[in-house]
């Protein structure tokens, strides 16, 4: 709860085009995103890329939110000790995130920086959607 | 802008003290309260006032002539309710960070309409966007204070000024809303709460009864132990709210729903049109579970990270052109949302 996560020291610059790519309600409130391909990304980026890598972000968010015997436990224990046990442990959700965080800097020095985009950590943003910036064109 | 109650000392400024709701913080950030914290106190008071006279004048006499356990469970129960209260006061209830200025102009532009502009008392229409949730359509509404478009079961909660996933109501007496972070501490709270106040209650009466037996008359066992009287009345008048709370509560939880939506009505169905709960797990189990102790989602506040010199920037951007528009003028929303004003306790 108290880490400060995000991404302090390479965050997107203020004047750049952004694209968004919007949350996914069609199952619930789950955490998904879409998966259709933004046009403005076309000349920069190939389709089964930009796919995989929501896709992959949409399963670690599935993961974090899947509702399994270990978190129903890990549930069901903090709520015996009165829930004194979150003082002192990091919960299923937020190792998710951090998987989250590793995978999307990953990606960034992989696929996105050396095509001029930067993603940014869903988190930074409350899970509302992902921002992709293309680096070298301006805001229109 | 958030008020702090207590200063500390800290090298770096935190988030928390840009926050642009109207939440309360201590502690450096890490506890997270509504403005308005009266009742709260008021709630403390009550509590541990009438444990306090329980344990002073009920406790010695029945460990001695029932059984040691009374005192054992009645300080179980206690340490359960107040930690529970404390959890369900001092989180996050599920706040929405705001839109970034980036992200706030390319929703307006999604949603600007054609203004046609004849008459002079135009007003913007209200701005919804359908989705649909496993078939059913739900409604988005924009929000203009956050400029999001609120995700479904969200709310804006109109006294701490934030938007609330999974938003069941503002509760003045926990000091803090409810919603998707702390529904399930506070549901810990209710219930554990309705079993401390029937304990005590029975453990009073049947004190009050022991000291009438050998014939003596009721004022001399008042006179007697004057704390279990008081107990007796307070919680007699207190449980029934307590119960009838846990019930709603149960209710709710078995069927996945908020108290929000419970009042709107939002899955009954309505002219003709079949309407059903989207969220819901399918049975009783599933969804008690699921509320319950399911996976515990983060705070999406950052509110103990460091300032830099971007999000500075950034916030200003925000404060800057919060109000105006598309040339028109919005006001903070106001929304009309349920409270609890069951006396509780």
């Amino acid at each position: 709860m108290s880490s400060s996560r995000g991404q302090a020291s390479n965050g997107p610059p203020p004047n750049c085009q952004k694209v968004f790519i919007q949350r996914d309600y069609s199952d619930g409130t789950m955490v998904k995103f879409q998966t259709r391909f933004p046009t403005e990304l076309g000349d920069r980026l190939d389709r089964p890329t930009f796919e995989y890598t929501i896709n992959q972000l949409n399963n670690y968010f599935a993961e974090a939110e899947r509702a399994s015997c270990s978190t129903y436990c890990e549930g069901c224990l903090a709520c015996l000790t009165g829930y004194l046990i979150y003082i002192c442990t990091e919960t299923h959700y937020e190792k998710c995130l951090r998987k989250v965080a590793k995978f999307v800097s990953e990606q960034n020095d992989r696929v996105y920086r050396p095509r001029g985009l930067l993603l940014t950590d869903p988190t930074t943003r409350g899970l509302r959607l992902i921002e992709i910036s293309v680096l070298d064109r301006p805001a229109s | 802008m958030p008020m702090c109650c207590c200063c500390c000392c800290y090298t770096a400024a935190l988030k928390w003290e840009l926050f642009p709701g109207r939440n309360r913080f201590c502690c450096d950030g890490r506890v997270m309260m509504a403005p308005q914290t009266g009742v709260f106190y008021v709630t403390i008071c009550l509590i541990a006032g009438t444990s306090g006279l329980f344990f002073a004048f009920d406790c010695p006499f029945l460990a001695e002539h029932i059984t040691p356990a009374i005192p054992v469970i009645g300080c179980l129960l206690f340490i359960f309710v107040m930690s529970a209260l404390f959890r369900t006061s001092f989180s996050d209830p599920g706040v929405i960070p705001r839109a970034t200025p980036d992200e706030a102009a390319y929703i307006e532009k999604q949603i600007e309409v054609p203004n046609n502009g004849n008459s002079p008392t135009y007003r913007p229409p209200p701005r919804t966007k359908e989705v649909l949730v496993r078939g059913q359509p739900v409604k988005l509404k924009y929000c203009f204070t956050c400029k999001i478009f609120r995700p479904p079961r969200a709310s804006h909660c109109s006294l701490c000024d934030n938007c609330v996933e999974r938003f069941d109501h503002h509760c003045p007496w926990v000091g803090n809303c409810v919603g998707r972070r702390n529904y399930r501490y506070f549901y810990a709270f209710i219930v554990s709460l309705a079993f401390l106040c029937v304990f005590i209650l029975a453990c009073a009466v049947t004190h009050l009864i022991m000291l009438t037996k050998d014939n003596k008359p009721f004022v001399e066992a008042v006179r007697e132990s004057p704390g279990s009287v008081v107990v007796s009345v307070i919680c007699f008048f207190s449980v029934w709210s307590i119960l009838g709370l846990a019930g709603f509560h149960t209710y709710l939880t078995t069927s996945n729903q908020t108290t929000n939506e419970d009042i709107k009505g939002s899955f009954t169905s309505k002219r003709g049109q079949e309407s059903f709960n989207p969220y819901s797990q399918g049975n009783i189990c599933g969804n008690c579970f699921y509320v319950l102790c399911g996976p515990a989602p983060p705070s999406l506040i950052d509110r103990r990270g460091v300032v830099t010199p971007e999000y500075r920037a950034e916030q200003k951007r925000v404060s800057e052109d919060c109000v105006i528009t598309n040339n028109k003028v919005y006001g903070t929303v106001k929304v009309v949302q349920p409270q609890d004003r069951l006396p509780l306790v």
